[in-house]
């Protein structure tokens, strides 16, 4: 089984879970730019972390054979924060740069006039850029804030068919799918989706535009929750092509929108037999 | 070709010993390459598309040199030269671009700043070509810094060779093994390490901290200890002014 995590936050996880993680089939992933736990206060830590998106977390990837790909935005929680908000004008030229597959997290958090401007001057940033865009739904207030971003998305020069809505359920699925946005389902531990309810929307919306993916962070998260709804789909009577499609070809269909999907992974000429990721070379 | 500029540095054709710099394991890497070869390589192996891009990257940094506004065009085909040329490629264009581009110090600086770790590997190997004295050893040191092995192996190229001070090179060589960045990927090793008793103190005491783990001591580590003790006393960094043409 091979697997694309389209929504992973690797700076959070450790060595462990990518060697699992390469263990389960995943050969590939997109890590989304979000909030870190704690706030952010000035664009300066927006920049080291974006760095280190283009920077250390592909290289630890790469040690482990998985291509590591991100996503770069201003997330919407911090939209509200007037010190970060420079960072907007940062944005362009990281948008630019190898393996930046999207524009994103982008989307509402507590639907503020603040995350209306975030939100639609990313989606430009979007078009400008011929970028895709992930683009969350609200923890809170889901469906009324999947509305509303579906309007702020018909309103900007994006089009509809080049967003990824993520963290979609039950509630919210048909109107995502009836808008031609792709539908990205997050399995998590207690929250969000398992995997049996993701494998039920599967049967009942059928797998076309579905991307699945862990969301892993640093909260209570797992990121071989891919791995298991595969092994579920097949359980269930998917076919192997069925699994291949959710979790392997509509993510590269997705990002490869950007015309910069790299997924061969070279793990480093210079990395012969050490790993300095394990430091002392031990 | 681009035209050359004042401070454009060739690359040693051959090392202060009279070792024909071809010999160098690292040889191949754009560090080691004369930028018109570089380009001559490059050109022959990629693609029609791929080929046209370089090609005008190369002439608009050329006509577009120096830094205009929050980002030059030649700074643009730097972020995208992955993508266009494929990964392998990516280094080799854009030292080429740079060097179209006569970026200097101020440049390139700025540039590694703000760059992928791709872009800033592609700057390390750029830099005998375009830095002729030490102005741009922060960017190397930069780099020592890092665990990513890609740049630890880049930094020290031909011009760490010539600038990075004996306190600095140790280190580094110390790191390589410590990270398992192959020995052949340092610039000059042979003649810098050549009587350098406090390098074979450093390795000799690695390699006693290895064997009272019951580890295994790296084949490299021997290899540079040899290299140590081997001929006269290590002349020092080279004269940078010496080694230009
Ligand atoms: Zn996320």
């Amino acid at each position: 089984m091979r697997i694309f995590d389209p929504h992973i936050h690797m700076t959070s996880r450790t060595t462990d879970d990518y060697e699992a993680m390469y263990t389960a089939g995943v050969r590939a992933l997109v890590e989304p730019s979000f909030w870190l736990g704690q706030p952010r206060t000035s664009p300066a830590s927006f920049r080291d972390y974006f760095d280190a998106l283009l920077g250390w977390e592909p290289f630890r990837a790469a040690q482990y054979g998985i291509a590591h790909h991100c996503t770069i935005a201003l997330n919407p929680k911090e939209a509200n924060d007037p010190r970060c908000l420079p960072v907007l004008d940062e944005l362009p030229r990281y948008l630019v740069k190898d393996r930046v597959v999207a524009v994103g997290e982008i989307g509402y958090d507590s639907m503020t006039p603040a995350e209306d401007t975030a939100l639609a001057t990313q989606l430009q940033l979007a078009a400008d850029h011929g970028l895709p865009a992930l683009v969350h739904t609200p923890h809170r207030d889901k469906l009324a804030g999947l509305r509303r971003t579906l309007d702020v998305v018909r309103e900007s020069a994006l089009p509809t068919e080049r967003v990824l809505v993520d963290h979609l359920n039950e509630t919210t699925v048909k109107e995502a799918k009836d808008s031609g946005a792709w539908l990205g389902f997050s399995v998590y531990p207690d929250t969000k989706m398992d995997e049996a309810r993701m494998v039920a929307l599967l049967r009942e919306y059928g797998p076309d535009q579905v991307l699945v993916n862990s969301a892993a962070d640093w909260g209570k998260s797992d990121p071989l929750k891919t791995r298991k709804v595969g092994d579920l789909m097949l359980a269930e009577g998917f076919t192997e092509d069925d699994v291949d499609r959710v979790l392997w070809r509509n993510p590269v269909a997705f990002y490869g929108l950007s015309g910069r999907l790299e997924l061969d992974v070279t793990s480093g000429e210079a990395t012969h037999e050490g790993n300095s990721i394990l430091r002392g070379g031990e | 070709m681009t035209q050359p500029h004042a401070t454009h540095v060739t690359p040693d054709t051959q090392d202060a010993d009279g070792t024909p710099a071809g010999q160098d394991p690292q040889g191949t890497t754009p560090a080691h390459v004369p930028p018109a070869d570089l380009r001559a390589t490059l050109t022959a192996q990629l693609g029609q598309a791929a080929r046209a891009w370089l090609d005008q990257a190369l002439d608009e940094a050329a006509a577009h040199p120096g830094t205009h506004g929050p980002i030059s065009v030649w700074e643009l085909r730097l972020a995208e030269a992955g993508r266009r040329c494929g990964p392998a490629h990516a280094d080799a264009a854009r030292v080429l671009v740079m060097h179209a581009a006569r970026a200097d110090t101020d440049a390139l600086t700025r540039v590694y700043t703000q760059g992928t770790a791709d872009e800033r590997r592609a700057v390390l190997h750029a830099l005998p070509h375009l830095v002729p004295g030490p102005d741009a050893l922060p960017l190397v040191e930069d780099a020592l810094r890092t665990n990513d092995t890609r740049l630890v192996a880049a930094a020290l190229g031909p011009y760490a060779a010539r600038h990075l001070d004996a306190h600095q090179w140790r280190h580094a060589v110390l790191k390589c093994l410590f990270t398992g960045v192959p020995v052949d990927s340092v610039a000059d090793l042979a003649r810098r390490a050549r009587g350098d008793d406090e390098l074979a103190r450093m390795l000799a005491d690695y390699a006693a901290e290895r064997t009272a783990a019951d580890r295994t001591v790296p084949e490299d580590l021997h290899r540079v200890l040899a290299l140590t003790e081997s001929g006269r006393p290590a002349p020092g960094p080279a004269d940078p002014h010496g080694k230009e043409s």
